[in-house]
């Protein structure tokens, strides 16, 4: 059983960069873990930490002015290799929600795997909340998971989450449940392929 | 109906399709490693459950594994202590694994199809993002999270959603000097890093058709870095006969009558794509990549584009701090760049193939002084085999060091990491900021490309340094 998502309510942290790679989220060197906890430790290092593991002052991260549940990043968040220890990361750093335009399709898979919810915004609408945080970084965004919505002061937008994947973050229950209860039909399956 | 090569194998492995549910996909090959299954294997004890079928699982070691002394002790604690917990997990669940040492270990997507444990129209995955390289037999393979490693070894189903189907079409003789790594580095540098996300690709045309196994294999190895969850490419003649002889793969009769299921395998005539891309091989020049996304890339005579010269605008911030990232300037020629490291190695181009092209560069030639160039070969079957042909002769000739097998410099989990500020020409899959090592820089290029840079010391247009009969080289 998972932790069940409920609607959050949070000030953001602004990433605008393009493309960014699970290997910035969370670099190689760094998955030599065997459990899934304290990756928080070590994310975004290289872009946080200078080679004297000294914090890089004009990281978002290390600039307190920017703190809550929500990261808003730029295009083609989570793109490259498929570690999941990207989504990992973001969450025990304690991110719940990372909005962007467009998301690499197995890091979004990771992120709904582990209670993080990516919220898919139009272009217009990330460019305005990015440049409204940064104006204001107190601005709280308000994520609806049940009503699909992401609002802050009078901004609104719908988003879209497949059904299943919304019902599984709302009551923490996650894929292998629902397969296990599959079991007999799988083994009939199994026992089909030559 | 008509059907593409990718629904016929997807629908075929859907063991029971229920409303507002994704199906789930029976899974005939799955893959794992040391670095994505540690987690996974903690799930199945949490639940107190075994693997489903562990029949349909090999393991290997090959992210997070010296390529020096493997027959010592890894020494490095963590590292060690993660290749242990994977012989603990594959002893305790009863896995196959080919572990260090052993005449069958390597990086996983090199393994499997040498082994024929890859076969036409399989469903395939592993816990790393360049699973699409078993495409190349005409499978449907993708990588996923180690959750879904979890889920994979728990019901040997994974519950996915259809991706969307997109043909990429290339046509056309290639050029001399140009290798399927220029072609697949051509088509990201045209449709962007992002460009096929949310799609399956077919790659179909003559010039495919006329690829080796091996080459194919690099072309789909790279699928992801445009996004697409997969590539994959119809089987044909050249993939029997690859298959052919391989210890797992089916043998004479049985073999005979696999291949005329396998003939079956392709898109029906009028088959629908969602999207359709065309290229001409014969604009292909050999490519090399300027940035820190494997879309920017350009042909290895080209200028790196400036700003202004970005499509969208909205790019320009992105692209100017990737510039800095690698020390370049826009405008700029990457030809007669100095470099440091050649890095020939990765799931990508670490194929004997691929070793038998690098020795042509450089048979009888030296390195230049000041560059490092390290060959890590793709599994133990292809290091023993450029031993048996003599290519580590040339290698030490030209003052190349021969690794062991393991994933390497590519991704830099291990020791072997380019150090910060030095420029690496390398035959992987990724350019992304410190992949290969913090701060290091990264030109992604073909075998030859690299090769010829170790032997100048600069990036280098291959063709200058070929022979005629060289040039005649078709992969």
């Amino acid at each position: 059983m998972k932790e069940k998502f409920s609607t959050i309510k949070s000030t953001a942290v602004p990433l605008p960069n393009e493309n960014v790679d699970t290997d910035q989220i969370i670099p190689a060197r760094f998955l030599k873990a065997t459990t899934r906890e304290g990756f928080g430790e070590n994310l975004f290092r290289d872009w946080r930490y200078d080679s004297n593991n000294q914090p890089i002052g004009d990281f978002v991260l290390n600039n307190t002015t920017y703190t809550g549940k929500v990261l808003v990043a730029g295009k083609n968040f989570g793109c490259g290799s498929s570690r999941e220890h990207a989504a990992w990361a973001l969450y025990d750093y304690g991110f719940r929600v990372v909005v962007s335009s467009f998301f690499a399709d197995i890091f979004k898979n990771n992120a709904l795997n582990n209670g993080l919810l990516p919220v898919v915004v139009s272009d217009e609408f990330l460019q305005t909340i990015l440049k409204r945080i940064s104006t204001n970084p107190s601005t709280p965004i308000i994520v609806d998971l049940e009503n699909q919505t992401i609002s802050f002061e009078e901004m609104e937008e719908t988003f879209e989450i497949n059904p299943y994947k919304k019902s599984c973050m709302i009551n923490g229950y996650d894929d292998i449940d629902y397969l296990l209860s599959l079991k007999e039909d799988i083994q009939q399956f199994d026992l089909q392929q030559s | 109906m008509s059907k593409t090569l990718f629904d016929k194998i997807w629908d075929k492995h859907i063991v029971k399709h229920k409303e507002g549910h994704p199906d789930p996909l029976f899974i005939d090959r799955h893959f794992i490693h040391e670095v994505t299954s540690p987690q996974a294997f903690d799930g199945l004890k949490k639940r107190g459950i075994g693997v489903f079928n562990a029949q349909r699982t090999t393991a290997t070691a090959d992210h997070n594994v010296p390529t020096k002394d493997q027959h010592l002790p890894i020494k490095e604690a963590l590292s060690r202590h993660q290749v242990e917990t994977l012989r603990k997990n594959c002893k305790d669940f009863g896995v196959t694994l080919y572990d260090l040492g052993h005449p069958f270990q390597g990086i996983v997507h090199i393994i499997g199809p040498e082994l024929g444990l890859t076969l036409p129209g399989m469903t395939i995955v592993c816990g790393d993002s360049h699973t699409s390289t078993h495409g190349a037999f005409g499978t449907i393979a993708f990588g996923i999270g180690t959750s879904e490693v979890e889920q994979v070894l728990a019901t040997q189903c994974i519950l996915q959603y259809k991706p969307k189907r997109m043909k990429i079409e290339i046509n056309g003789r290639l050029s001399k000097g140009v290798l399927a790594k220029d072609i697949i580095l051509y088509i990201i540098s045209k449709i962007s890093s992002s460009g096929a996300t949310g799609y399956f690709v077919e790659y179909a045309g003559d010039t495919i058709e006329n690829l080796s196994m091996e080459a194919r294999m690099t072309i789909c190895n790279m699928s992801i870095e445009m996004g697409a969850r997969g590539g994959l490419i119809a089987p044909d003649q050249i993939t029997f006969d690859y298959i052919k002889g391989k210890k797992f793969a089916p043998q004479g009769a049985e073999l005979d009558k696999k291949i005329e299921q396998w003939k079956t395998l392709k898109s029906d005539k009028d088959a629908m794509f969602d999207k359709v891309l065309t290229f001409d091989a014969t604009d292909i020049g050999p490519m090399i990549t300027y940035g820190t996304n494997p879309g920017m890339g350009i042909k290895i005579t080209d200028r790196i584009p400036t700003p202004e010269e970005l499509k969208d605008i909205s790019e320009q911030p992105s692209f100017i701090k990737s510039l800095n990232y690698m020390g370049l300037e826009p405008g700029s020629q990457l030809l007669g760049k100095h470099i440091d490291y050649v890095f020939i190695g990765s799931c990508t181009n670490a194929r004997i193939e691929d070793l038998r092209l690098v020795a042509s560069i450089v048979d009888g030639k030296k390195k230049a002084e000041g560059v490092e160039v390290w060959i890590v070969p793709g599994s133990k079957q292809v290091e023993d085999q450029a031993r048996k042909e003599g290519l580590d002769k040339i290698f030490e000739a030209a003052g190349f060091e021969l690794r062991s097998p393991g994933c390497s410099a590519c991704l830099g989990m291990n020791e072997d990491k380019i150090p910060a500020g030095k420029y690496c020409i390398s035959t992987s899959n990724r350019n992304f900021e410190g992949r290969q090592g913090p701060k290091s820089r990264t030109f992604l290029a073909s075998p030859l490309s690299a090769a010829a840079a170790a032997i100048t010391g600069r990036v280098t247009d291959v063709r200058e340094l070929l022979t005629n009969e060289q040039l005649t080289i078709r992969n």
